[in-house]
Order: C-alpha cells, then structure tokens, then sequence
C-alpha cells in the first residue's frame, strides 16, 4: 500500500506530462488528479490505522560503496504517516482546485498547451515530496529534498514568459542550494562519523556523538553539535528560516495553487520534518537546538513585522508562512518536536485554506493582487469570503482560553507558545509579540479584502488589464471545483486542532503512545530495553501490547541489514555498532528532556497570553482599516524609515545582491580575464604562446589539407621517439 | 573468443582503412556512404564490447581478457582489462555511434571525418586497454593526432590557433610522462604493466641540488605522471587550453573530447600515479586535493560571467573533473568509486550538454548566449531536453550526476574537511550558472526576430539523445550497475595503496 501511495503521483506525472499528446489534456489531468485521490485516501488509511510500530519496504539498492549503503526504500512510523496524510490531502485538494483555476489564463494565448505542464509538475512535486517524507536514509531524503525544489522551480517559473518568475525560479533554487550545501556536508559528516548515513544506524550511534568531538574546518567541535548545525543549514533554506529566507516571497509568482501546496503546506516544512525526523541526534547537541530555537523565533518575529505593512495578498500570506514556520522550529528547537508536527499538521489546513482563498479572490478580480485595489468583496463572494474567515480564525488562534475548544491554530499555537515559556523565555516573549503581529496582518487582510468601499482600479494598475476591464470588470464567485477543497480545508482548519490535540501535546502518555515511543516511566529503563533487544526481533511480529512496548525496542541491526540490503552484503559486512540500537519510535526524547512535560503546567497568565496578543492585534486592525482607514497613512507618512524598513522587508534583498550576487559575477569576470588571460595564458604558457604564433603562421598559408602533412609528420616523429626509445632501452 | 578488446579495438581502424582505400569521390552518394559505414563500424564496435561486459567477472580484481603478443623491436602487445577500465571501454564503443549521428549534416570533407573519427575511437580504446608502457604511450600520444585534425580542419574561425594549443599543452605534458617511463624501465626493467603494478618504486627521500625531495624516486615519477594527466584532465591551473579546443571544435569533436578523451587523465591517475608511486601521490594528495577544490570554485566563478555557451559548459567541464580528481586523491573507497562514477557519468552528460549546443548552432551558427532566448516557445522538446541535462550537470539526485559528486565530496570529508567545504560550494555555484544559462537561452518571451523561425528538435536528434537520457537515469537511480563492477577493483587499489604509504590510513583520519 506505501508503495502504491508513493509511486501514484508518479505515474500521474509521467502520464499527464508525456501522454497529453495521445490521450488528451483533459484526460491527463483526470487522471494525475484521480491517482493523487488515491494515495490520499490510503494515506489517510494507513494514518488512522496505524499502530506506531515502524516498519520499512526496501524497493531498489541505490548508492553503494565500501561501507556505505543505501536504498530506495519506505519507512512507516508516525512522522511519516503525518506527512503523507498533509501531502497527499492538500495535494489531492489542490489538484482539484486547479481544475478551475487554471481553466483560463491570460498569461497564455489559446493555442498554448499548459495545463498538462502544471498537472504533471503538481504531480511530480507530490512524488517527491512523498519520497522526502517516506525515506529510510539521508541519501534519498536529499534526493526529495532537491526533487521538491526542482518542482518548486519548475512551478515557480511556470509563466516563463514573465522575466520576474523565472527570476524568482532561479533565486528559489540557488537560495535552496546554500541550504543544501550545509545539509549535504551534515549527511558527509554523519557518514564519516558513524560510517552509516541509514535512519537507524545513525540513531543508534548518535549518544556516541555526544562525546565526540570531530575537527571540521577550523576548530573542534561537538559532532552531535556539529551535525545539528549543518543539517539545520539545510533546514533554514528550504523552510524560509532568517537569511535564507529571500526567497520565499519572490515564489509568489508562480500560481497561486502552487503557493498553497509548495510554499505554505507542505514543502516548506520539510526542514521542520528534517529537525523532527533527526530528533535522536538532536537531542544530544543542545547548543544546536538553542541555535534552532533562537533562529525560530527571530525569524517568526521578523517575517511577522515585514507582513503588517506588505500590500500584495500573496506576500502577506507568504510572510505569514515564514512567520509560522519559526513557530514550528520553535517547538523543534525547545525539544518538543510534537508539538512541532502538530503545527505542522494544523497550518497546512488553514494556510493552504488561506492560499486557496486568496487564490480565489484573485481569481474573483482578474488576477488583481494588490489589497489597496480590493474592498468590499463579502457581498461578491460570499463563500470564499467565509473560508477565508475561518482561514483567519485559525490562524489568529481564536478559542476559548484556558480549555481545549478552539480552531486548530488556537490549540497548536498555545501549545507551541507555552513549549517556548518553559525552554527559552526570550523566544517565548518573540512569539507573543508576534501572535499578536499575525493577528493584525490576518486581519488587516480581512478588512482591506472584504469590507469597507469597493476601490478596484485605485492604486496603479500596470498589468494592462484596461482592455478587458470593459466586459468582466464585476467580481465574481469561483466555480464549484474551486469551492469544494476550500470546503473541505475548513473543516481540516476548524476541527483538525481540537481532534488531535491529546496524542499531539495533551496528554504526554497518548503522545508517546502515539509516536511510538516507550513510555515515560519506562524511559529509565532505556539502558535495560537496549540490552534486551541486541537479539533481532522480527518487525511484523512485535505486539503492540502496552506491557511490551519497554522490552522492544526498535529491530536490532542484524534484522535491519539483513531485509535491506542483499544477503551478501550484510553477510560480508557485518554493520557495526552491536550494542547499540536506535530508540524506538518516530520521535524521541532524551531523559533530561522534560519540557512537554512541564509545558503543561505553567502559569495561567502564560496560557492567556497568546490569546490577548490576538485580541489585541484584532481592536488594533479595526481601528486601523476600519473605524479609521486614514490613520494607516498617516501613521506611515510619521514613521517614515520605519515603514520603509518594513516594506522593503529590512533590506535583505537589497544586502544579498550586493555581497553575493554582484561580487560573484564580478569576480567570475575577473578571474576570468585576469586569472585565465592575463596570468595563466600570459604567464606559465609564454614561452609557447611565443611558439603559437610562429607555427600559426605557417599552418595559416596552408590549405586545410596540407594539415594532413603536419599530422603525418607528428606520427613519424612519435614512432621515431618510441623507436628510439626502445632500442635505447634494449641494451 | 581470446582476442576481444583486440577486436573492438581495431575495427573502427579496420573500416577507416576499407573507407580510405575503397571509398572515392566526394558526391552525396559517397558521403552517405561515410557516414554509414563509420555507424555500423561504430554500432559494431559497440555490440561485440557488450560481450566483454557480459564475460566480465566483477568479483575478479587482476586483468582479464588479457592478450599478449610480441610485436616489432621486442615490445610486447599486451591488453587486457580490469574493473577499473572495463567501463571506460563501454563508455567510448556507447559513445560513438552517438557521436557518429551526430555529424550527420556536416558536408566538408565526410570521408576525412567520418575516418578522423574512426580511427580516434581505436586510439581511445587503445589507452585504456593497452597493458604495457610502450602501448600505453603509443596510444596515448596518438590519440592527439585526429582529435587535432579535427579541430583544425572543421573547426570555427580560430580553430588553428585552438588546435595548436590544444596540441601544445597536451603534448608538453607528455614529454615529461615520456621521460618517467624511461626511468621506470631502468628501474624495474619491464614495461609490463601488470608487473610494475606490483613493483615498488625507490621512496627514500633524496636531496637534488640542495632540495630534499620527499618521497624520492616515486614523487619525482609521479610528478612527471601528473603533469601529463593533470593538463588532459584537464586541472586548475593548466585548463586554459580546454575552453578555446571546445569552442572552436565542430560539436561532435567537442563530444568526444569531453566525454572520452578528458577520461584518460583520471584513468591515468589510477593506473599509474595511485597504485605505482603511493608515496609520491601521498606526498602530493594535499596538493592535488586544493587544486581540485580551487578548480570547482574558479572555474565555476569563470563559467558565471561566459558569453558562449560552449565555454561556459566547458568551463563546467572543469569544475566537473575538479571532483573526479578530489575524489580520486582522497584515496578511499567513496573518493575512488566516486571519480569513476563522475567521469562514466559526466561523459554522457557533458555529451548531451554538447549536443544541446549544437541543435541550436546548427540552425543558428552562433554560440552567442544573447542570441537566444525564449527558445521553449517554439522549441517544447528541446527545452525539456536541455532541462534534463541541465539538472543532471547541477548533480541532481535521481540523476548520474549526483552519485558522482556525491561519493566524491563523501569521499574527501574524510580527509580533509576544507577542502569538502569548499569544493561543496560549487553545488551553488554550478546551479548557478547551469541555471542562468538556461534562463537566458531557453525562458522569457521570444522577441528575436531571428528566432521565430527556429524549428524544434527533428526526430534523429531526439533518437540521438534518448540513450543518453536513459543511461542518465538509469545511473541516477540504480548507480549499483557500475559500482558492482568497480567495486572490488577499487577496493584492492585502497587497501594496497593504504598497506604501502608509511602513514596508516587510521592516523591520518584521527589527524584531521
């Protein structure tokens, strides 16, 4: 069943990119949408069935080399079952929604061919998104890694007529790459350190990390620290995390569905997968988790203050994605990567919700964007503007404090947020401030969209609409195709906060339960249940029996080798690392590790605070876009350097070009023309450039074929040298 | 069948010969012919290499299908392959016939051509069959002669000038190799390479004219090994010649030289300088291993700022074998079994890059980057083509490209955390130009009016690259089709390599 869940959107993609000629566009996007269906509805399966024992299908050897093993494989524990459940349902919604979005486009004449493209390319994210999230190793999570991000290159750029998209295609991907580059030196370091780059192999050996210290570049370091570090590198560029984050709002400029699927639900969380995922090494290098929390909240900090005064729709929710990522690694970052993934879980419902709304707006108003040119929209479309208000809802974190009733935001946020109060206050004070933030942009959002006087046309309009203005000028309700998934994202965003709360945050024993983990007051005995199970135990076979869960401990080794790889390898090279076994469950809490414990039991006025932050950030939208839509303005034109700070989104772009992109292709050019010309081709070779031209002189009077002679005369020469050579040495 | 790589080897020459002898006249009818007997030559060539693949015996790490005859002045004709240069034979037979199609328009001169081509294969093979010195050499120099003429007679404007210096250099470098050989005669009075490979060469540091060379006899052969491998491979600082051969080459001599005769340098290095002279390369390693890193990060700086397309994809070229000699200096398993990998896969890719150049430049006749531009809107195929190959050149997973470049940087993290670092950032840096390049070319809206007649891909251009996008893939996703094979060779090649420098393999990871 993994297997078909994992390779149905592949297939989409291949029939739906190549076979549109032979079959059909419209039956190429059936059938792309009708498979994505299909892996969402076993994906949702395997969620709810699941029984949190870990268990893998190996398909296919992958990268071998001395010791160094890998496979093409699938893991299923719960973290994976999350993702799939995320991807595949957003994707599968999104697919849908396309339908309609994509119906007409002005960016394309009639007789262009473009929704195959974007099906199949919606298709191929999914895939391998769906082999990042289901990977066994660290190999093939690098290769969904960087499979996503051609996806998000590909889409971003879609319209490749638009010179803006396929420069934010282009600074999508390079940005992504710097992440890469640390990720990539994470998995080299995790390999020479542990001689392993498998899952559990490196799990098992990562205690031993702790008390390593590895020489990388100038100084020793920490090898757990280390790791942490380089790995969370990879993290930050493809979450949007503080200085790699430029390109996130750039990626706007692909189609609005992609914003929702790519760019708000599920790529861009990968990092906070990746942070999940390596919980067992991260919890030995605690200066990398202060690193991650303290880069967490500043960026949900930073992204919140650049989204209260964006005007693009899109960019204020992509702001808003930046911003809520930083919460999640936040989570990650203080050691209680549940939480994390429950975050995870709620914002991809409510931010694709609020992707697909803002899309539908657009769609509403002829692919206008600028909130100063909406207003008054309720009355036009009603139902988006109903999604996008539950949307809002979630988002802000509304319920009712101090119980567990709310929108989905409400309970992971005050989750995340009261996680923060008890690992790192400074982070917690940077996250209310920015609940609060969020509250004002969400709303501001709402405001200029929906309410107040209609001002389309107001503010500049340089898309060159003008022509068409006359005939479709009045906004109007999407098609049901585009309705729907909004239908269906709302409940996700209205009830998927209340019906998981217990086995994501509330209640520690459900939660270690859930994710697979031995039981809090066994944990003790973590020492015990390592030596119990050095013998393998059969994975199929283990009972999920509540006794049971302290004495069986993840397969040992031997089981591990045996089914993944060939008989004879693991027959020839026994894997090292005998006494030591990986923890079990998906995630894992190291014994000094108490914070969602505690989290639970902090002051009232902790649990409130989130709550006030919201309701403050709302009276503060009213007043400014709606009891008083003049003091905006003057309170911009007053704060002046402020507000520019904010609206070119603290320079960062500005910065980035000058140091980076400029100095490079100034240096390229000079170490071209001085390094290659002037000094190489100038200096070590002048005695034969002395000689080039001589000899070109010669060869310059001859015809093309007298080149045949000088060939000739070259082949004596080296039978002459050999001759010589062997008679000399002969003697 | 006793004489296989003998058989491969010379029927290309065979058919050069039957085209030269028997082939007259220069009408259409002749040139036709050309070009099909050098296809079936070639196709030839690759369907018997097959059986060499399928008799190949893996797990065997000395040579097999070894022949050995005596030849004229008392030198030995001796080939034979192991797991290490079994597969660049199956590279050059499946590379040529792809080669061959692709020329199929070129008018001047066919038969030259098609012969040039012929005969250039037989050399190529040569060298990586040959089992003695003199052999080797033979072919080695040879080798310069076609891919010379190529150059110069259906090169661009400037190709007499490129050719030179293509010769020059490559030739210079030679002449030292020459000299290392004489010397190893003396030394170990054979040139028997089987033999010389279990030889050890004087390592006592000696002092020559006040200075103290370390490592004696074996460094001072392998320097002179290395400046001929080092400029065919070609390596920072000694590249300069590569980029001008490429950009005045016609593009099938542009395919052939980046994807088989660049080859030969890193072959080089691990039949001669790693297993004969260990100490010397131990000496060296460090150095090898900055030049490699500074050769990804320069020439990936120097392809950023290209104007022409094939410079700048030559340029890459470089960057590209600054990994396969990084990896091959580290010296381990990942490292070894990485540069091999890079340079099987690199030749497909950089071939396929070629051709990508060469669809446009034959409808176009410029190289101009800013000549293009929004090819995609009439050219579907051939973008996404291009697309592929421009990906597999940034080392995406999935693709051959990434193993290479990923065992290689495995490889040398091992050794020597700088350099990983460094020689790492041209993951960047080579998306970078790959992407921009494509930008440029390929995106945006087509305004040119130059353009706006250009036809998309015809259907023998598509067959042309279909292997080449297959074997890509299929690389990408089951890379264990190669390392199966170069596995155990190379794992023989490291721990002797490890048993004979004085430094242990363990010291020297506890050291960094």
């Amino acid at each position: 069943m993994a297997t078909i869940i994992l390779l149905a959107p592949l297939v989409g993609a291949l029939i739906c990119g190549f076979g549109w000629r032979i079959i059909g566009e419209r039956a190429g996007q059936i059938i792309a949408t009708a498979l994505v269906f299909l892996a969402a509805f076993l994906s949702w399966i395997i969620f709810l069935g699941f029984d949190g024992e870990t268990y893998r299908v190996v398909l296919l050897r992958w990268i071998e080399s001395g010791t160094l093993g890998s496979e093409w494989s699938i893991r299923i524990d719960r973290l994976t079952a999350i993702m799939l459940v995320v991807v595949n349902s957003v994707s599968a919604l999104v697919h849908l929604y396309s339908f309609g979005y994509m119906a007409h486009d002005d960016n394309w004449n009639h007789h262009e061919h473009y929704r195959a493209r974007f099906f199949a390319y919606l298709s191929f994210f999914t895939f391998a998104m769906l082999m990042l999230v289901t990977s066994d190793n660290l190999v093939q999570m690098f290769f969904g890694w960087e499979g996503v991000g051609v996806a998000s290159y590909l889409l971003i750029g879609f319209y490749y007529k638009k010179p803006s998209a396929n420069a934010a295609a282009m600074k999508a991907f390079i940005v992504n790459r710097v992440g890469d580059f640390g990720f990539a030196l994470g998995i080299f370091a995790l390999f020479y350190l542990t001689d392993s780059i498998r899952f559990d192999e490196v799990f098992a050996a990562a205690p031993g990390l702790a008390e390593t210290s590895v020489r990388f570049l100038w100084t020793e370091w920490n090898a757990a620290n280390l790791v942490g570090v380089l790995l969370f590198i990879g993290a930050m560029g493809k979450s949007a995390q503080l200085f790699l984050h430029t390109w996130l709002p750039d990626a706007m400029e692909g189609p609005t569905p992609v914003s929702a699927l790519i760019h708000a639900a599920t790529m861009v969380t990968a990092g906070v997968f990746l942070v999940c995922r390596m919980s067992p090494v991260y919890e030995y290098a605690p200066q990398a988790m202060a690193f991650i929390t303290v880069l967490g909240a500043c960026t949900a900090f930073v992204a919140a203050t650049i989204g209260l005064v964006q005007n693009d729709i899109k960019r204020v929710i992509a702001y808003s994605t930046m911003s809520q990522l930083g919460y999640m690694f936040v989570a990650a970052g203080v050691g209680v990567y549940s939480v994390a993934m429950f975050h995870l879980f709620t914002h991809a419902f409510f931010k694709a919700m609020l992707f697909l709304g803002a899309g539908s707006v657009i769609h509403a108003t002829h692919h206008e964007q600028d909130m100063r040119n909406y207003g008054g929209l309720r009355k036009k479309i009603p139902l988006t503007f109903w999604a996008m208000m539950i949307g809002t809802l979630a988002i802000t974190g509304v319920g009712i404090p101090l119980t567990h009733i709310g929108f989905a935001g409400f309970l992971s946020k005050d989750a995340v947020i009261e996680s923060a109060f008890v690992g790192n206050q400074g982070a917690f004070w940077l996250l209310v401030v920015a609940a609060g933030m969020t509250s004002f942009y969400s709303w501001r959002l709402m405001f200029m969209t929906f309410f107040g006087e209609n001002r389309a046309g107001s503010v500049g309009h340089a898309h060159g609409h003008h022509g068409h203005d006359d005939h479709h000028h009045e906004p109007h309700e999407s098609p049901t195709i585009m309705l729907i998934p909004l239908g269906v994202l709302a409940l996700g965003a209205v009830f998927s906060g209340m019906l998981w709360y217990s086995v994501f945050f509330g209640d520690e024993d459900k939660v270690r339960n859930w994710f697979g983990m031995e039981a809090a007051h066994h944990a003790a005995q973590g020492e015990a249940a390592a030596e119990t199970a050095e013998a393998p135990v059969a994975v199929t076979e283990a009972a999920p029996a509540e006794g049971a869960v302290a004495t069986e401990a993840a397969p040992a080794e031997g089981a591990v080798a045996t089914e993944a790889a060939p008989a004879e390898m693991a027959a020839a090279e026994p894997v090292p690392h005998h006494a030591a076994v990986a923890p079990k469950g998906a995630i894992f809490i190291g014994p000094e590790n108490t914070v969602l414990h505690d989290a639970h039991y902090v002051p009232k006025w902790v649990k409130v605070s989130p709550f006030v932050a919201m309701v403050l950030g709302l009276a503060l939208a009213w007043l400014f876009y709606i009891k008083n839509p003049s003091l905006p303005g003057r309170l911009a034109a007053n704060q002046r350097p402020l507000y520019l700070f904010l609206l070119n989104k603290w320079y960062f772009d500005e910065l980035y070009d000058w140091v980076f992109v400029r100095s490079s292709k100034w240096l390229g050019r000079f170490l071209w023309k001085k390094g290659d010309g002037a000094v190489i081709d100038g200096g070590i070779n002048g005695v034969a450039m002395g000689i080039i031209p001589m000899l070109t002189r010669l060869a310059g009077r001859a015809q093309s074929g007298y080149v045949f002679h000088y060939a000739f005369a070259m082949v004596v020469g080296v039978v002459a040298v050999i001759t010589w050579l062997t008679l000399s040495g002969a003697q | 069948m006793d004489n296989l790589l003998s058989i491969i080897t010379f029927i290309p020459a065979v058919a050069a010969i039957i085209m030269a002898l028997f082939l007259r006249g220069d009408d259409a009818a002749a040139q036709k012919n050309a070009k099909w007997l050098a296809l079936l030559a070639t196709t030839a060539t690759f369907l018997v290499s097959l059986f060499v693949l399928a008799g190949f015996d893996p797990a065997n790490t000395e040579m097999q299908f070894v022949e050995e005859y005596d030849w004229i002045l008392g030198l030995k004709y001796k080939m034979g392959v192991d797991g290490i240069s079994v597969l660049f034979v199956m590279l050059t037979t499946f590379l040529m016939p792809i080669t061959i199609a692709s020329c199929w328009d070129v008018k001047v001169r066919v038969k030259e051509y098609m012969i040039a081509f012929l005969l250039l294969e037989t050399l190529m093979l040569g060298v990586f069959c040959a089992l003695d010195l003199v052999l080797f050499y033979l072919f080695f120099e040879a080798g310069l002669i076609p891919m010379f003429l190529i150059i110069g007679i259906w090169g661009g404007k400037e190709r007499i000038y490129a050719a030179f210096k293509f010769f020059l250099y490559t030739f210079l470098g030679s002449v030292l190799m020459l000299v290392a050989m004489i010397a190893m005669y003396w030394d170990a009075g054979t040139t028997d390479i089987p033999t010389l490979l279990t030889h050890s060469f004087a390592s006592e540091s000696f002092s020559l004219l006040g200075i103290t060379v370390v490592g004696g006899l074996q460094t001072m052969l392998f320097l002179a090994f290395f400046a001929s491998f080092a400029v065919k491979m070609p390596m920072w600082p000694v590249h300069t010649w590569l980029p001008d051969a490429h950009v005045q080459a016609p593009t099938a001599g542009s395919v052939v030289l980046a994807a088989i005769l660049l080859k030969m340098g890193g072959y080089g290095f691990l039949r001669f300088s790693l297993p004969m002279f260990p100490v010397g390369s131990d000496v060296l390693a460090d150095v090898v291993l900055w030049m490699s890193a500074i050769a990804i990060v320069y020439t990936s700086l120097v392809a950023l700022a290209q104007q022409d397309m094939k410079k700048l994809i030559a340029y890459s070229s470089v960057a590209h074998m600054g990994y396969v000699t990084m990896g091959i200096f580290s010296a381990n398993q990942q490292g070894i079994d990485g540069a091999i990998f890079q340079m099987i896969s690199h030749g497909f890719i950089s071939g396929a890059l070629f051709l990508c150049v060469g669809v446009i430049y034959d409808r176009m006749h410029t190289r101009e980057i800013d000549a293009y531009g929004g090819l995609v809107n009439r050219m579907p195929a051939y973008a996404m083509i291009f697309m592929f190959f421009t990906m597999a050149n940034v080392g995406l997973p999935g693709t051959s490209g990434f193993v290479g470049e990923f065992l290689t940087l495995v490889g040398v993290f091992q050794v020597n955390t700088w350099v990983a670092a460094v020689a790492t950032s041209g993951v960047i840096l080579s998306a970078a130009y790959a992407l921009w390049l494509y930008r440029r070319v390929v995106m945006g809206e087509m305004i040119k009016e130059a353009l706006k007649s250009i036809t998309d891909m015809t259907r023998r251009e598509k067959v042309i690259f279909a292997p080449l996008v297959f074997m890509t893939l299929l690389l990408g996703v089951y890379p264990s089709l190669v390392t199966d094979i170069i596995g155990p060779s190379v794992g023989a090649l490291v721990t002797d390599y490890q048993a004979a420098i004085p430094v242990s393999g363990e010291s020297q990871l506890a050291q960094h």
